[in-house]
């Protein structure tokens, strides 16, 4: 019973900064039609920018609630200085191209990025672990739960939320959803799509890099964990369908919930229960759960 | 992509007959230059040609639309076979471990091929990505075949001849540019034969070539199984000259530098990939020791550059093929 | 003369839509045949039947005596059925004489790995087809770059490349210019020739070139036949006029 609490909570947390960052990686291909493998190098650097800003702010001597704050701050920061940066010197020369072209353009990027990042942040691994402890630990039976993988979740679910509101609710959100439908529809009822093709690109990163910056206190902050995480966005948008909030957390709770099963019970599978999940998705409903894009030929 | 205007494309490609002089020339050319190199440049060179094979059949997928992320796992199963034979079975003599691990590789390609027919674009190179990972991950967790470490093997033979020492890496040399000349020459054959041809014309429109009668998805198995060989055989070769296999050769980001090379080289031209796959060594080796942490974002750059100005990589500044 | 096509039957309804209803076409060797309506009225339905990319719901097609009811598209084309577009589809990156090569190869199933697609006896058959459509000095230009009227020629001449049994031009002259049509179907019908070895069906919705160019006009409507005679004969019956001509108003 316990193990299966565990396992539970295990597969939600990550499930939950799964999420964040698969959301952004979904809503930027909805929108631009790009499946950008520098997701992966956004979420670095959030995490990266958030270890910098929380260990600025333990030197100032802040108080510790206010490192959140810091954290929010950093996501920010990458978003508001990385995006537009990439977007127009980038991507733009390349929109309208083939959709595989496009692929490698991010990969490119995703490659200056990794490098730009250990030339700014070094190779020596960042721990910035004091957050971790501000919710202080829920015991729950027999075991003790770290309070924030429950704050990961609430975030996770305030996050979604958001975004939904943010879509279907407001003005420009609908401005927003005419643009993933057709480009050029909207661009002929006079919307901007340049800028709403910026504004979501920044909305993606933003996602990514507030996903690095809230998992920082959990892992050590080094190079190379934007490769793992890229793939494993993949995995969820893939089986959640491509362009799809809901896919997103279903995908995102798939993956984090088979993944928990596999390191607890069958080891062996962790590392391609994941990817073997994405294959069968792929073999058998390549829209995904959720999406109508048309994947076959046939 | 930035086409010509109103020139006239070239009329018919070379003939074969020059090209395998021109292929059986270099072969000797760099055979006899190897002797006098540097031992570091031989291998160099080696896992250049070795690596090359493997771009060799993403060329032959990009010629008909498509980008696999996931030829990895070819290189990882070409090599683990070639490891595995020799190291459990003791098949020694490198030649044919060589084919040993092409073949093998392209039976594994087999079962998948039919089902990858089906898919484009970013869904065929999702689902190569996946099937590689899987296989990363296979690898990495099980034991009997080393883990995550992956496991040494021992120094092939050659025609039942023990390789000493002082010249194993040379010899180990003209067999891999042997075998991929030889595969390099095939590939011209089939990228100019009719086989060839219908597969530049499914990247244009594959609606018509489906109904002018030519079987698209059976086409792109054949190239799929084909690229498997190229890439097992490339993995067998480079893993004998390694001395060492692991789970890595896997990992996605094995894949993206062999689409890289793919980009790099271009598909017109057949040399143009192995040129690319050296550029690729030998930044890699120098940047090692000189600059660790900037040479994959001059490998970006350089990327990006090649995708906006030379869209059709850079065998396209000497291959003047009919076709764009 | 012998039938080289044979529709029994044919009816096919998407729901509530009668795309074909009791079809029945006879067409003996080396007609030239007139397919003429309104859009909607089911000559494409027909035209996709018969090259097996849609099957009827009941009826059959046999082709020069073969049933070909079921057959899969690309066995329909190499027993002799090749069509045309409307728009027309061909290798954008190829050269002229690239895109010919391309239709040879793929239909003799002289597919092969090694031998050369550039090979001379191919490349000769390609050039003679280019030369009898006018084609011949655009071979080494890229297809891309081609004013429309010649794609479109392009685009039969790839289609006759097999010397097809069964010849089906979707909207020849559709999308050319004024003073090009004529042109245009005298230099195709010339390269058919007289000796009839092309049974063509063409869709067309200019009926200058239909009474010009066909030996017998079948029209549709809804899905039916409506007509099935001389040019000069069906284009006069009241039907024919009301409904595909617009000559005699529609009751509302």
């Amino acid at each position: 019973m316990a193990a299966a609490l565990t396992i539970l909570i295990d597969g939600l947390t990550y499930a939950s900064w799964l999420f964040i960052v698969a959301l952004g990686l979904t809503l930027v291909f909805g929108v631009l039609k790009i499946l950008n493998m520098a997701h992966g190098s956004f979420y670095a650097i959030g995490a990266y920018m958030a270890a910098s800003f929380v260990s600025w702010g333990a030197a100032l001597k802040w108080a510790p609630g206010f490192t959140l704050v810091a954290m929010l701050l950093a996501a920010v920061a990458v978003a508001v200085i990385l995006a537009p940066l990439t977007e127009r010197s980038l991507l733009r020369s390349f929109y309208g191209r083939d959709e595989v072209l496009l692929v490698l353009v991010t990969y490119a990027m995703f490659l200056i990025l990794e490098d730009a990042t250990k030339l700014i942040w070094g190779a020596t691994p960042f721990y910035v672990s004091e957050p971790y402890a501000l919710f202080g630990n829920i015991d729950i039976g027999t075991q003790s739960y770290v309070g924030y993988d429950f704050a990961m979740f609430g975030l996770a679910v305030l996050v979604g939320l958001a975004v939904w509101w943010g879509l279907n609710r407001t003005r420009q959100g609908k401005i927003v959803l005419a643009v993933i439908h057709s480009p050029e529809v909207a661009s002929s009822m006079g919307v901007n799509v340049s800028k709403v093709y910026m504004l979501a690109f920044t909305i993606g990163v933003f996602l990514a890099a507030l996903g690095g910056a809230f998992t920082a206190p959990m892992i050590s902050v080094q190079p190379g964990i934007s490769v793992g995480v890229i793939i494993v966005s993949f995995a969820v948008v893939i089986i959640g369908g491509l362009g799809s909030i809901e896919g997103a957390a279903i995908g995102a709770l798939t993956v984090g919930l088979a993944r928990s099963m596999a390191v607890h019970l069958a080891p062996v599978a962790e590392l391609f229960s994941v990817y073997l999940v994405m294959a069968v998705v792929l073999a058998f409903r390549p829209e995904g759960l959720f999406q109508r894009i048309q994947a076959r030929k046939i | 992509m930035a086409a010509t205007t109103s020139t006239p494309l070239a009329p018919a490609p070379a003939s074969l007959q020059r090209t395998i002089f021109l292929g059986l020339g270099a072969f000797a050319v760099l055979c006899i230059a190897g002797w006098f190199m540097p031992k570091w440049f031989t291998f160099l060179l080696t896992m250049a040609a070795a690596n090359g094979l493997v771009s060799l059949g993403i060329v032959g997928l990009m010629r008909g639309g498509l980008v696999p992320f996931g030829q990895g796992m070819m290189f990882a199963v070409g090599g683990y076979s070639a490891a595995l034979l020799a190291n459990k079975l003791g098949v020694t003599d490198a030649l044919v471990l060589a084919l040993a691990g092409g073949l093998i590789a392209m039976l594994v390609s087999l079962p998948f091929a039919p089902l990858l027919s089906r898919y484009r674009g970013i869904f065929f190179a999702m689902l190569t990505l996946a099937l590689s990972m899987v296989t990363y991950g296979l690898l990495m967790k099980l034991e009997w075949l080393g883990g995550s470490d992956g496991f040494n093997l021992s120094r092939p033979t050659l025609l039942g001849m023990k390789l000493p020492d002082a010249t194993s890496g040379y010899v180990m040399y003209v067999l891999t540019l042997f075998v991929a000349t030889v595969l390099a020459l095939i590939a011209r054959m089939v990228f100019d034969s009719t086989r060839g041809l219908m597969t530049l014309a499914m990247r244009d429109n594959e609606l018509r070539v489906e109904y002018l009668g030519g079987p698209v998805r059976q086409a792109i198995a054949l190239n799929f199984v084909l690229a498997a060989f190229a890439g097992g055989t490339g993995g067998a070769l480079g893993v004998m000259s390694l001395g060492h296999v692991e789970p890595s050769f896997s990992f996605w980001t094995t894949s993206g530098e062999f689409v890289f090379v793919a980009i790099l080289g271009g598909w017109q031209s057949v040399s143009a990939v192995f040129v690319a796959s050296m550029v690729l060594e030998v930044v890699r080796s120098f940047s090692g020791s000189y600059f660790p942490n900037s040479w994959q974002l001059a490998l970006g750059l350089f990327l990006l550059v090649i995708i906006r100005f030379l869209p059709n990589g850079i065998g396209s500044l000497w291959s003047h093929k009919g076709h764009s | 003369m012998s039938s080289m096509l044979e529709a029994v039957g044919l009816n096919k309804r998407f729901g509530a839509v009668v795309a074909a209803d009791d079809i029945n076409i006879r067409v003996g060797q080396g007609e030239r045949v007139s397919l003429v309506g309104s859009n909607g009225a089911g000559k494409t339905t027909f035209v996709n039947m018969v090259t097996g990319y849609m099957k009827p719901d009941t009826g059959s097609i046999k082709l020069d005596g073969t049933d070909i009811t079921l057959l899969h598209p690309r066995a329909i084309t190499q027993s002799g059925v090749v069509r045309s577009f409307q728009t027309p589809q061909l290798f954008g990156q190829l050269s002229v004489m690239d895109n010919m090569l391309v239709a040879n190869a793929c239909h003799d199933q002289r597919l092969s790995f090694w031998q050369s697609a550039q090979r001379r006896e191919a490349r000769d058959r390609a050039e003679a087809l280019l030369e009898r459509f006018r084609l011949a000095e655009y071979g080494q230009r890229r297809v891309s770059e081609l004013p429309g009227g010649v794609r479109k020629l392009l685009d039969i001449a790839m289609a006759l490349t097999v010397a097809p049994k069964l010849l089906l031009l979707d909207e020849p002259t559709s999308g050319v210019s004024a003073d090009e049509k004529y042109p245009m179907m005298e230099t195709i019908m010339t390269v058919l020739g007289d000796a009839r070895e092309t049974t063509v069906l063409f869709v067309e919705h200019d009926m200058d070139i239909v009474e010009r160019y066909a030996d017998r006009v079948i029209a549709f409507y809804s899905g039916r036949i409506i007509a099935d005679d001389k040019p000069a004969l069906a284009l006069a019956t009241d039907d024919v006029r009301r409904y595909v001509t617009g000559e005699l108003k529609q009751e509302a």
